[in-house]
């Protein structure tokens, strides 16, 4: 697994983490420097988060894919907790929900982790197709009728993006991408993605910042612009091409899954921002004082995710 | 040792994190009184201490639920400790109060829920019965510390068995007294607002 390729990737990465930490540190040594401390702040808060998904991203897929099968489940379980929490339930609600968190969650990863056993497709219906059905059948059993499609429908949500969607990241550790050799090329498509997601959102943030004019939705998010949009995606493609060497795909594949990942990642950071204001709520971490907010963390890496994968499947099949 | 796995699990499943404002934990002598609003209010405040402070304290919990089968029995009482009140019979000559004061002795610290029982409106924190004020009357020297338990009542409802692993919050509010001469009425009140405080904090 530690071929050429991914010492590259990987140790890249690293070595640019140890820079942008070395960057936050001085900046925040010396305040005078002119940047908005706050800002400061935040850059280094998102600099600890992303040392922190290295190393436990590093260590799962070092111990193998099993690890990182359960790893995913485990967050997938912990933003589906601020998910829900976040939405306000009734009391008819309560059994489906328990469902929910203690068998649909942990048998999409089931699901996943079978992969490269069974052939079956079920992972890509059970949550869409059987996990939707029973939650409506189930709440509508538990006899609370009031607001019942939207009560439903946002159990559905939480559970399509916090489980379903997530889940096909860990999925790309199954594919066949070199078929006979180690699982080299799917361990660092999978370093790709996440790298490509937090670079895209970096890009549109900076992007937006730098020549930002025309806010998408200014009720929504102030701060995202058409031009963060385009300035990032077209940027985040660049240096997706640039990376091709890190993914199965030639640069013009690399190209366009980076698109792809740049433009799911700007929507899922939409959705999830419609979502907080309607409740209220600047940040998931903030709900209840002292989580550390996982779903802000990986709305847009949930969005990308089944892309990819899909993609990714077309062209390597079985 | 089987209570520091059931802290744990409680915990982790109760999704709850823990907040001290304007307090710190302190193996001293305290009531911690909370807000009721589900069968795990008592385990999870338990949980959310220290170590050393959990060694020492003693939840009061309900006699007719906790003595209600051999699990739970074993829990009560070899696990957590608890002083388990009879809420049927309330015997003249030896109120709960007394009880609690007896059990107490000098090192023990409690958990009580002045509410009574669970609250039913989710928010809405009921009347405080008596009880805290005649401990804290018979007893100055204890520290009283609000508890606010948040979300709770979402992870297990009234009525439900199975748990829904959502995020709570317990917060530890600044201790109190009982000043000499404040009739019970204000007491209660004031006991109450603090706690309630606590979710705006």
């Amino acid at each position: 697994m530690a071929d050429g390729k991914t010492l590259a990737l990987v140790g890249g990465v690293l070595v640019l983490l140890a820079a942008a930490t070395g960057v936050g540190q001085f900046l925040k040594l010396y305040p005078e420097s002119g940047l908005n401390a706050a800002a400061v702040r935040s850059f280094n808060q998102r600099l600890r988060a992303w040392w922190l998904m290295c190393s436990v991203l590093a260590a799962a897929l070092l111990i193998g894919k099993t690890a990182t099968v359960v790893l995913f489940g485990a967050i997938s379980f912990w933003a589906l907790r601020e998910f829900i929490t976040l939405t306000p339930t009734r009391l008819g609600d309560h059994r489906a929900l328990f469902w929910v968190f203690f068998l649909f969650t942990p048998l999409q990863y089931l699901l996943i982790g079978m992969m490269g056993i069974s052939h079956d497709e079920l992972y890509n219906v059970m949550i869409p197709v059987y996990a939707f059905l029973f939650i409506l059948a189930r709440v509508a059993v538990s006899g609370d009728y009031k607001r019942f499609l939207e009560r439903t429908a946002k159990i559905q949500a939480g559970l399509l993006i916090c489980v379903y969607c997530l889940s096909f990241a860990p999925a790309l550790l199954f594919l066949d991408l070199e078929p006979g050799k180690s699982h080299g090329a799917n361990f660092r498509l999978l370093f790709f993605f996440i790298l490509m997601v937090q670079l895209s959102d970096a890009l549109h943030f900076v992007w937006s910042r730098l020549v930002g004019r025309h806010v998408i939705a200014a009720t929504i998010s102030p701060s995202k612009t058409w031009e963060g949009f385009l300035g990032g995606t077209a940027s985040a493609t660049l240096l997706g091409a640039a990376l091709w060497w890190a993914t199965p795909f030639p640069p013009w594949g690399a190209a366009g899954i980076s698109m792809l990942i740049s433009v799911m990642g700007f929507a899922g950071g939409m959705t999830m921002s419609a979502i907080k204001r309607d409740r209220g709520v600047k940040d998931y971490g903030t709900l209840v004082e002292g989580h550390g907010g996982v779903l802000d963390r990986i709305d847009s890496l949930c969005f990308a995710a089944p892309v990819v994968f899909h993609i990714t499947r077309f062209f390597f099949p079985n | 040792m089987t209570a520091t796995l059931l802290a744990a699990l409680a915990k982790l499943l109760s999704g709850a994190s823990v907040r001290w404002i304007d307090c710190q934990p302190d193996t001293c002598q305290r009531v911690y009184f909370a807000n009721h609003t589900s069968h795990l209010d008592a385990l999870v405040v338990w949980a959310a201490l220290p170590h050393e402070v959990r060694m020492v304290t003693r939840p009061v919990a309900a006699k007719d639920y906790w003595e209600g089968g051999r699990i739970r029995k074993y829990m009560a009482t070899k696990v957590f400790d608890a002083l388990l009140i009879d809420r049927k019979e309330i015997k003249v000559h030896q109120s709960p109060v007394d009880l609690m004061i007896r059990e107490i002795g000098e090192t023990k610290s409690l958990i009580v829920f002045p509410e009574g029982s669970r609250s039913t409106d989710a928010g809405v924190i009921g009347e405080f019965k008596s009880g805290l004020y005649y401990l804290s009357k018979k007893r100055p020297d204890l520290e009283l510390v609000p508890v606010h338990i948040d979300n709770l009542n979402r992870v297990l409802p009234r009525g439900e068995f199975l748990p829904v692993p959502l995020l709570s919050c317990i917060s530890f509010g600044a201790p109190m007294w009982l000043e000499s001469g404040e009739p019970k009425a204000d007491f209660l009140l004031r006991a109450r607002e603090a706690v309630r405080r606590l979710k705006e904090v």
